[in-house]
């Protein structure tokens, strides 16, 4: 399958998606959604991918949507902008928080808008210290989408939360490092090693687990303590049947290096 | 032991018979043959007295698609007139021991009316619920604009028959449609523990109770609580409610042999 506005590569057990409209800072198109969509169906549907790495082209990791696609003139009809939620970003969103297996977001440059929050929903992200998050919704009149109003004030705490989304100012990557929205952040010149290491790391581990450690995260933030403590208990019955349990044990016991399958 | 093509019909284990709908290259559309064998499986179990509760499921992503199209596409009026379904679902609707669904995925159209002819519906997380049969310009034939009225109420109903749209497994749980919502990969053990708890209860006064509240959508509730008074004075002939009571007094676990 060949894309014109995304790199996808598929490398022992590593699936890496480049957003790749280098001019345009990598900026959200109708056609660059569809071709994300596309590769990510592949990523959930092929079990020997066992870790997502998602990261831009050129300077920028994604300016959010193209404004372009959207300039509205003096007396034109207001554009609906709930169909495109509706049917890119949601659907991108829902996919990352879903995909049964852990997600890595290098971020290489600037995230603005909802390539800001894009990156926020990926399981573990890195920042190079030059790169910059940015909210920007304020500024036009709209809101933080993307999870954003969602991710923000679980990640920064409702303060911060605000503060970004009302002020729309730029936030470094140091600075998200201290605040908690991303893992970390590492000198420019070695975000990909790291990325990559970090992602060849995560391919050979428990991916099964892996899934329902992050299902289970993920869940906390709409369940009670009682719930959350009943999900604990389901998935790690679930977990129990896997075949990673049984040779991570079995490992531990033998004193040996684990070859964990993913199932 | 009958052959089938279309289900797969497992050993009763634990007083369960566990049947599974098996047309996995037509997401469990229900084609006619599919429904014959469904009926006369469950009139095998019926019969079987090794099997005390039924559990229905169809595959870790679907349910059961709906009906399938291609072949209703085949019928005309006179054909719909001659139709084998309808004695098929009749077969399926009155099967007198406790059916339990256990749904995963797409549960649509003819599907949704399937698991509703269940007495309850354990759900997956993943599970997707529907009647689309307005997209094709035609309505639920099985029961669906009946049976989801009462479940669900005129409100969600009509929503769903009019619309054509889904609702997740948290919604339908909201609505009352399933009695429990559980982890995708749990739900097949969690009806099946289920169907397990329930087969370990008097058969007698199981299907009592069955009847009892399958007649609460047929009769006025003086006449419901006619019924249910006449079928709790019938158990007092039965050993099991002695059975029941005694162990019950005595502090250990019954044996009911449905006497």
């Amino acid at each position: 399958m060949s894309y014109n506005n995304i790199l996808f590569q598929v490398e022992s057990g590593i699936a890496t998606l480049t957003l790749n409209r280098p001019d345009s800072l990598n900026s959200f198109t109708s056609e660059m959604h569809s071709e994300i969509r596309q590769a990510l169906k592949q990523v959930k549907q092929d079990a020997t991918i066992r870790c997502l790495l998602l990261t831009g082209a050129g300077r920028g990791f994604c300016a959010g949507q193209d404004l372009n696609d959207r300039a509205v003139a003096p007396g034109e009809a207001m554009p609906d902008l709930s169909q495109s939620i509706k049917q890119n970003y949601n659907p991108l969103v829902r996919a990352l928080m879903t995909l049964d297996k852990p997600v890595i977001c290098a971020v290489n440059g600037v995230a603005a808008g909802a390539g800001a929050n894009i990156a926020l929903a990926c399981d573990i992200v890195l920042a190079a210290r030059s790169a910059n998050f940015i909210q920007g919704f304020s500024k036009i009149g709209l809101i933080p989408d993307s999870g954003g109003t969602w991710t923000l004030p679980r990640l920064a705490g409702r303060a911060r939360a605000m503060g970004m989304a009302m002020l729309s100012g730029k936030l470094s990557a140091e600075q998200a490092e201290q605040w908690g929205l991303i893992w970390q952040a590492v000198d420019d010149e070695k975000l990909l090693d790291e990325a990559n290491s970090l992602a060849a790391h995560l391919a050979t581990q428990p991916t099964k687990g892996l899934a329902l450690t992050k299902r289970a995260i993920n869940a906390a933030g709409g369940n009670s303590l009682d719930q959350q403590l009943d999900l604990e208990c389901d998935l790690q019955y679930i977990a129990g049947c896997s075949h990673d349990y049984r040779e991570g044990v079995n490992a531990f016991v033998g004193k040996r290096k684990p070859e964990f399958k993913g199932e | 032991m009958t052959a089938y093509s279309d289900i797969q019909v497992d050993t009763p284990y634990n007083g369960v018979q566990l049947i599974r709908l098996n047309r996995p290259d037509a997401h469990n559309a229900l084609r006619t043959a599919l429904l014959g064998e469904l009926a006369t499986a469950l009139a095998a179990a019926a019969e079987d007295k090794r099997v005390r509760a039924v559990v229905i499921t169809g595959s870790e992503k679907v349910f059961a698609a709906g009906a399938d199209i291609k072949e209703m596409a085949a019928l005309d009026a006179v054909g719909l007139w001659k139709d084998q379904r309808p004695q098929h679902w009749q077969t399926i609707r009155s099967f007198s021991k406790p059916l339990i669904a256990s749904v995963n995925g797409y549960c649509l159209g003819g599907g949704m009316e399937l698991a509703m002819h269940a007495d309850m519906i354990i759900a997956g997380e993943d599970a997707r619920f529907g009647q689309p049969e307005i997209n094709l310009g035609i309505i639920p034939g099985a029961g669906g604009t009946q049976r989801l009225v009462r479940s669900v109420g005129k409100a969600l109903a009509m929503k769903l028959v009019l619309s054509g749209e889904f609702i997740n497994a948290r919604e339908a749980l909201a609505a009352g449609l399933v009695a429990e919502v559980t982890q995708p990969e749990l739900t097949l053990k969690r009806a099946t523990a289920l169907a397990e708890t329930i087969a370990s209860k008097s058969p007698i006064a199981l299907r009592l109770a069955k009847e009892a509240i399958l007649a609460s959508y047929e009769t006025p509730l003086s006449q419901g609580l006619e019924l249910e008074r006449k079928a709790f004075l019938f158990l007092a002939t039965t050993q099991d409610r002695q059975e029941g009571i005694d162990a019950f007094l005595e502090k250990r676990p019954p044996q009911f042999t449905g006497q």
